[in-house]
């Protein structure tokens, strides 16, 4: 069987969670093409090209592809993806952006957030915000999936040595155009692939609060998360939500500090392999999945927890 | 300038949906219905674009049964002028609402589309994206800001990193995040005049598109369940119970 990989990159390094997805293809097939469309993107591409178990790499050049803009991306990967059984892309936010564009191109049902793959038709996928997992067959010719990350474990960064072949087409659509970015900078790990995760929520009151937490993720060599009210106050940015809509993750640890743990919020984050509540209100849902839970106002708590690591 | 804004009636946001006996589908006997959380939103919005001189007319559409109806009214009470329901007794895949609401956008030919970045019952997240591709027109998903100048419409998205602003020619579709804005409640008499609004109704036949399902669901289950660890009543006692038993730290 072969599958195509759209890789997510930022021209010159490939983001963690295309290693989870070259993961979760080889348990489709052996035959595995990853697609870096981008800018001066050899980076990217030299990257993919040392990944464990890929084939080959086709590398996309053109500043159309500069900003991953779908309008110009997607006409690419429906024109390559005709060649092969299956084309794969990370559940990110720039996959889910993607893939069901091209979906609609090549006349596809692509299938969202795939956690397991039972048979080569076949796939597991959360629905009602994690509440219930699916059973779905799909019937298309093509198969098109986005991968949850955090349900497969990713795959070597090295060990392979696949050729990389040019790939000329350009499409640019000229529909739209890329104004201006604002990325989060951090010296902490990225909240999807970090091993602890701190995170908090409205009990946090403020943003200068959550200094506290940056200081407890430190220690722990982790990344600070929040919950959806944290990020609707403006006491962190948006790319800190966990939950149903924001990020979906599964660290070794999960502290979670005054966040009540809404439904939204636990589908984010119930994977996790050790959950540690704390939360002043023993009634609290988080309560209902947290391995140890502490009943306790966070600013007595947390500086305690501090000063003691 | 015409905004259209697809809406869809889900199970309440707050309703924590559970399988059936059998494992065969979700069960979904008298919860609560409501109007998709994000298709809310991207309600709100076009009555705030209207609001604010920019556009002229609002219209919602939703595909669905009869009782969608009752979130095609409740739209019209947040603001909307004129609504649409395409019947069917269907579960429509994405790919297939989205075939519809190309015909519906071809005969409206709206200057704008805003619709939900994902309903909240199969978390799909795909539909803008496929009717975009549909019509050829460029897409704004996640959108957290929005702004309108000079036919064209810089929109604000919600990435994993942070933040991308984009300028996107129109027509052109935007999906909703949560950020974008807070709906309003609808006022008493705002329901009352929603009733008087028209409403056309479609049957899906009418419309000639393909809706066959491409994906079956075999089954459904419940996630794994954790089960509820310990209380611990001290700070000592968590950090013994860390190092210790669960040894994810040191
Ligand atoms: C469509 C939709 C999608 C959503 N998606 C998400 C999502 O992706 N992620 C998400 O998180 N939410 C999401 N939500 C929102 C979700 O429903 C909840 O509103 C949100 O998670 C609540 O955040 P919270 O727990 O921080 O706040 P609250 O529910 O207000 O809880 C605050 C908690 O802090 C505790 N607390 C307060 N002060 C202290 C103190 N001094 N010490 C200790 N504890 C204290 C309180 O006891 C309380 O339990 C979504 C909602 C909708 C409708
Ligand atoms: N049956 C439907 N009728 C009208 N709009 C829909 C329907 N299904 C999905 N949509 C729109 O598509 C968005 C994304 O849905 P989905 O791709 O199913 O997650 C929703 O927020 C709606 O705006």
């Amino acid at each position: 069987m072969s599958v195509l990989i759209i890789a997510e990159h930022d021209n010159q390094s490939l983001k963690g969670a295309s290693l989870n997805c070259i993961a979760a293809a080889g348990r489709l097939g052996e035959d595995l093409t990853v697609l870096v469309a981008g800018e001066n993107a050899e980076g990217a591409a030299n990257a993919a090209a040392a990944v464990s178990g890929v084939s080959k790499v086709l590398h996309a050049d053109n500043a159309a592809y500069a900003h991953q803009l779908a309008e110009n991306i997607a006409p690419l990967v429906a024109e390559l993806a005709k060649a092969y059984e299956y084309v794969l892309c990370p559940s990110t936010t720039t996959g889910k952006n993607l893939l069901p564009r091209v979906a609609a191109l090549l006349d596809v049902q692509s299938i969202s957030d795939v956690m397991a793959i039972e048979s080569a038709d076949t796939f597991k996928r959360p629905i009602y915000a994690g509440n219930v997992i699916a059973t779905v067959k799909s019937s298309d010719k093509i198969k098109l999936l986005s991968i949850r990350s955090t349900a497969f474990d990713a795959a070597a960064a090295d060990g392979g040595s696949a050729n990389i072949e040019k790939i000329d087409s350009v499409h640019d659509l000229g529909l739209s155009a890329f104004e201006s970015e604002e990325l989060a900078q951090s010296d902490r790990p990225e909240l999807t692939a970090a091993n602890v995760i701190v995170s908090g929520g409205r009990g946090m009151q403020n943003g200068e609060n959550f200094q506290m937490l940056y200081d407890l993720a430190d220690k722990f060599g982790g990344a600070v998360g929040a919950s959806r009210a944290a990020v609707d106050a403006g006491y962190v940015p948006n790319d800190m939500q966990v939950g149903q809509t924001g990020k979906i993750v599964a660290p070794d640890l999960y502290v979670a500090i005054g966040i009540s743990g809404a439904i939204q919020h636990l589908a984010g984050m119930k994977d996790s392999k050790v959950i540690v509540a704390i939360n002043k209100d023993e009634d609290a849902p988080i309560f209902q999945v947290a391995d140890y839970g502490l009943v306790a106002d966070l600013f007595d708590a947390v500086p305690e927890l501090l000063s003691k690591l | 300038m015409k905004i259209l804004v697809p809406i869809k009636r889900v199970v309440d946001y707050n309703v924590k949906v559970r399988p059936k006996e059998d494992g065969s589908d979700v069960d979904l006997a008298n919860v609560k219905m409501s109007v998709n959380p994000f298709c809310e939103i991207a309600v709100e919005e076009a009555v705030r674009i209207k609001e604010a001189g920019q556009a002229t007319e609002i219209v919602v559409v939703s595909i669905g049964t009869s009782k969608a109806q009752e979130q095609i009214r409740a739209a019209m009470a947040l603001g909307a002028d004129r609504g649409i329901l395409v019947e069917t007794e269907d579960k429509l895949e994405p790919l297939a609402v989205a075939k519809c609401l190309q015909k519906i956008y071809e005969e409206e030919t709206p200057d704008l589309v805003i619709m939900g970045k994902q309903s909240i019952d199969g978390d799909n997240n795909q539909t803008g994206q496929m009717l975009a591709a549909l019509l050829s027109l460029p897409q704004g998903t996640f959108a957290s800001k929005l702004s309108l100048a000079d036919g064209k419409c810089s929109v604000t998205r919600e990435i994993d990193g942070g933040l991308q602003t984009l300028e996107l020619k129109l027509p052109a579709i935007i999906t909703t995040d949560l950020r974008l804005n807070e709906p309003r409640y609808a006022s008493l008499p705002n329901i009352m005049k929603a009733k008087k609004k028209p409403l056309d109704v479609k049957a899906l036949a009418d419309l000639g598109v393909d809706s066959t399902p491409r994906v079956t669901l075999l089954s459904v289950e419940p996630p794994a369940e954790r089960s509820a660890g310990v209380k611990v009543a001290s700070i000592d006692e968590l950090l013994d119970k860390l190092r210790n038993e669960a040894k994810v730290i040191q």
